[in-house]
Parts: structure tokens; C-alpha cells; sequence
């Protein structure tokens, strides 16, 4: 019957409503601040970040060279 | 012949009206901690100096669009595909091609690299992802080796191998993702939620547990728990399809990218949206974006054929990068995050360092 197949299914999206409305969540001011600390903390071992020279970036190389 | 003693249509308005009553709850609840926004945080952060970013390598040899990357663990591999059906496998160092597969199918949207590096991953609009062990002879006809692993009904849209070389999670036009075992092909578990196509996803970095990220057409992303099947976190504010998916490093957010021509970042212990990456000169939409090691850099490959850096803190974007002559279709950083590559409609792939 499709009605009550309706009713399993918005029971289902209310569940699944219920679950996401009560997990914990912290602030925003929080959140912000762990993500910049990662950023901070990583920031030396980022080559894209720092720029890493031609002689360390094997894709900056001018000359192409055989890996033993 | 049992009759309902409610009517089933009573107990669909009240289940409705919970069903509201729930949204609301939910906004309120992320709203209460909405107390900062993420570039006023950073305000204090340097900011970035100016970048030098070129491309270092160009791969030729497809004979149509570059629909898709993936870097091997090796960190000078790379695997892509195509919608001329082959699948190719580079040494981006030499830009030599290693191996080349013909898929049955045109528009082979997925690829990935095995955590091994010995074996590819890759599918389309034949609806199925497919494993190809990499051969170390050259003269091997891979083809004969390829392994059918998943079954959607609809095409396949994103695979990547989880941190082994025995399953694969998928998404698919048919609106679902799925965990596969790659010896058997049996189905491990389903997730079902997205209300029309998934076009990507991401796996959480292994040391955050067992989770990934997933972006359709219904402009959610949602976050599920790969061994319930659940969806543990849903996120709409994007105005249009998701094109893209990538966890920060850290694991505890994820960048989008979005046809609604921004990137936005989403902070999973907040559980909202923190910054939105967009400019008003910025109109064509954004179909790939990864980060810099550090989280600190978000690369976005755009339909103007245009790349954009963002800085991810302060919300500005610090460099556009110009070279690809069509839609940048696939962007991914290398392992070590020394470079990144794109590919485009332009039927070549670009690495950038």
C-alpha cells in the first residue's frame, strides 16, 4: 500500500531528523581556532605553501633526471 | 483484513509537522554556537605572500576530455581517464605513459589509484567500477585482467579504494554510495539519503576513523559512518549540484565545490558551514578542489578554465592560474603535497608546482 509506505518513509526522515538535531556540537570561535592551529602547526612541512626551492621540488627541476 | 486504527494520512501531517519542527531545531541548535565567523578568527594569521605557481609538466595523449585523477601513493604516478574511454597510466616526473587501458565505455568519469600502486580502479557510464591489476610488462594486455567489482544502476560518478587494496567505496548517478570488496565484488554496505545523483566523495584521513564525505545533485553533502550505513551529518547550502568533495587534513572539516560558482568549507564539530570561497567576478562553477598539505591552501579547478588558490582562513583567494585552454574537469594534490594536478576538457592534464 502506498500510503503506508509513505509513513515508514517519513518515519524514517524524522529519525533520521531526531539523530542530527542531537549529536554535540561545539562553537564556532572553537572549531576556527583548531582548524587555524593545524594550519599554524603544518604550515613549514607545506611545499605548496612555503614554496620549496628547485633543488628540493623534483617537479621544479630544469633538467630531467633518472631516480636509481 | 486488519484495519488501521489511525488514518495512514493523520499520521503523515503529524509526522510532517515533526519533521519541521525537527529542521527548525536543528538551524536553532547550529545557530546558538554561530558566535564568529572563521576569517575574523584569523584575522591575526600573516597573511600570504605572493605565489609563484607554474605548470612543470603537461600530459598529452588523450583524445578527449580529462574527466579524472588520482595520484599513486609513490608520489609520481598518476592515473587518469577520459571521455575517449581510455584510462592512462603517467610517470609525471618523465611524463612518460606507463600503461593505457580501453575501457568498453565512453565518458569514464571515475579512476583511482590502488594504496599499493599495483592495480587501478575505474568506471562510467557502464554503470560498474572495475579493477585492473598494473602489469609490470608492458607488452600485457591489462584488459584481459580487469575485474568487474561494482554494480550500479545508474552511471558511476567517484570511486576511491579505502586504505587498502581489498574494497572500494562508490558513488553513483542512482543517487547512493556503496562499499565494495574488490576479491569477491560482494556488496558491503549501502548508504542511501541523496535525493538524486552523487557526483563525489572523500574518505576521512585513516586516523579519524571510519568515515566519508558525499556531494550530489540534491546540494547536500552528506557525511556518513562507513560500517552503519548512517548518515551522521547532513549539510544544503550549496544553491546548486556539488561537484566536489575533499576532507581538510586534520579530518575534522571538508571543502565543497559547487556549479553555484563558490567553495565552501564545512566544520564537522561545529556541524555548519564556516567560510564561503566566492567572488562576484567568479560565475562559472567549480568542479574539483583539493588542499595544501597544511589545510592552509584550497585549489579549485573551475569551468572558466581557470584555477583558484583561496586563502582557507581569511576567505580571500590569492592566485588565479591560467594555462588550461577548456574546463578544468579534476584537481588533486600530490601525496607529499609538492605539486598538484589538473585535467581538463582540453585532453590534457597539467602538473603545478
Amino acid at each position: 500500500m502506498s500510503t503506508s509506505g509513505n509513513v515508514v518513509a517519513m518515519k524514517k526522515v524524522v529519525q533520521q531528523l531526531r539523530f542530527e538535531a542531537n549529536i554535540d556540537r561545539v562553537k564556532v570561535s572553537q572549531a576556527a581556532a583548531e582548524l587555524q592551529q593545524f594550519c599554524i602547526q603544518n604550515a613549514l612541512q607545506d611545499p605548496l605553501l612555503t614554496g620549496v626551492s628547485s633543488s628540493t621540488n623534483p617537479f621544479r627541476t630544469q633538467k630531467l633526471c633518472s631516480f636509481v | 483484513m486488519a484495519a488501521q486504527e489511525v488514518q495512514p494520512s493523520e499520521t503523515i501531517a503529524k509526522l510532517k509537522s515533526e519533521s519541521e519542527a525537527l529542521k527548525t531545531k536543528l538551524e536553532e541548535e547550529r545557530a546558538k554556537l554561530h558566535d564568529v565567523e572563521l576569517h575574523q578568527v584569523a584575522e591575526k594569521v600573516d597573511p600570504l605572500g605572493q605565489f609563484v605557481m607554474k605548470t612543470r609538466r603537461t600530459l598529452k595523449g588523450h583524445g578527449n576530455k580529462v574527466l579524472c585523477m588520482d595520484w599513486c601513493k609513490d608520489k609520481r604516478r598518476i592515473v587518469s581517464s577520459s571521455q575517449d574511454g581510455k584510462v592512462i597510466v603517467w610517470d609525471a616526473f618523465t611524463t612518460n605513459k606507463e600503461h593505457a587501458v580501453t575501457m568498453p565505455c565512453t565518458w569514464v568519469m571515475a579512476c583511482a589509484y590502488a594504496p599499493s600502486g599495483c592495480a587501478v580502479a575505474c568506471g562510467g557510464l557502464d554503470n560498474k567500477c572495475s579493477v585492473y591489476p598494473l602489469s609490470l610488462d608492458k607488452n600485457e594486455n591489462l584488459a584481459a585482467k580487469k575485474k568487474s567489482v561494482a554494480m550500479h544502476t545508474n552511471y558511476l560518478s567517484a570511486c576511491s579504494f579505502t586504505n587498502s587494496d581489498m574494497q572500494i567505496l562508490t558513488s553513483s548517478g542512482d543517487g547512493t554510495c556503496a562499499l565494495w570488496d574488490v576479491e569477491s565484488g560482494q556488496l558491503l554496505q549501502s548508504f542511501h539519503g541523496h535525493a538524486a545523483d552523487v557526483l563525489c566523495l572523500d574518505l576521512a584521513p585513516s586516523e579519524t576513523g571510519n568515515t566519508f564525505v558525499s556531494g550530489g545533485c540534491d546540494k547536500k553533502a552528506n557525511v556518513w559512518d562507513m560500517r552503519s550505513g548512517q548518515c551522521i551529518q547532513s549539510f544544503e547550502t550549496h544553491e546548486s549540484d556539488i561537484n566536489s568533495v575533499r576532507y581538510y587534513p586534520s579530518g575534522d572539516a571538508f571543502a565543497s565545490g559547487s556549479d553555484d560558482a563558490t567553495c565552501r568549507l564545512y566544520d564537522l564539530r561545529a556541524d555548519r558551514e564556516v567560510a564561503i570561497y566566492s567572488k562576484e567576478s567568479i560565475i562559472f562553477g567549480a568542479s574539483s578542489v583539493d588542499f595544501s598539505l597544511s589545510g592552509r591552501l584550497l585549489f579549485g579547478g573551475y569551468n572558466d578554465y581557470t584555477i583558484n588558490v583561496w586563502d582557507v582562513l581569511k576567505g580571500t583567494r590569492v592566485s588565479i592560474l591560467f594555462g588550461h585552454e577548456n574546463r578544468v574537469s579534476t584537481l588533486r594534490v600530490s601525496p607529499d603535497g609538492t605539486a598538484f594536478c589538473s585535467g581538463s576538457w582540453d585532453h590534457t592534464l597539467r602538473v603545478w608546482a
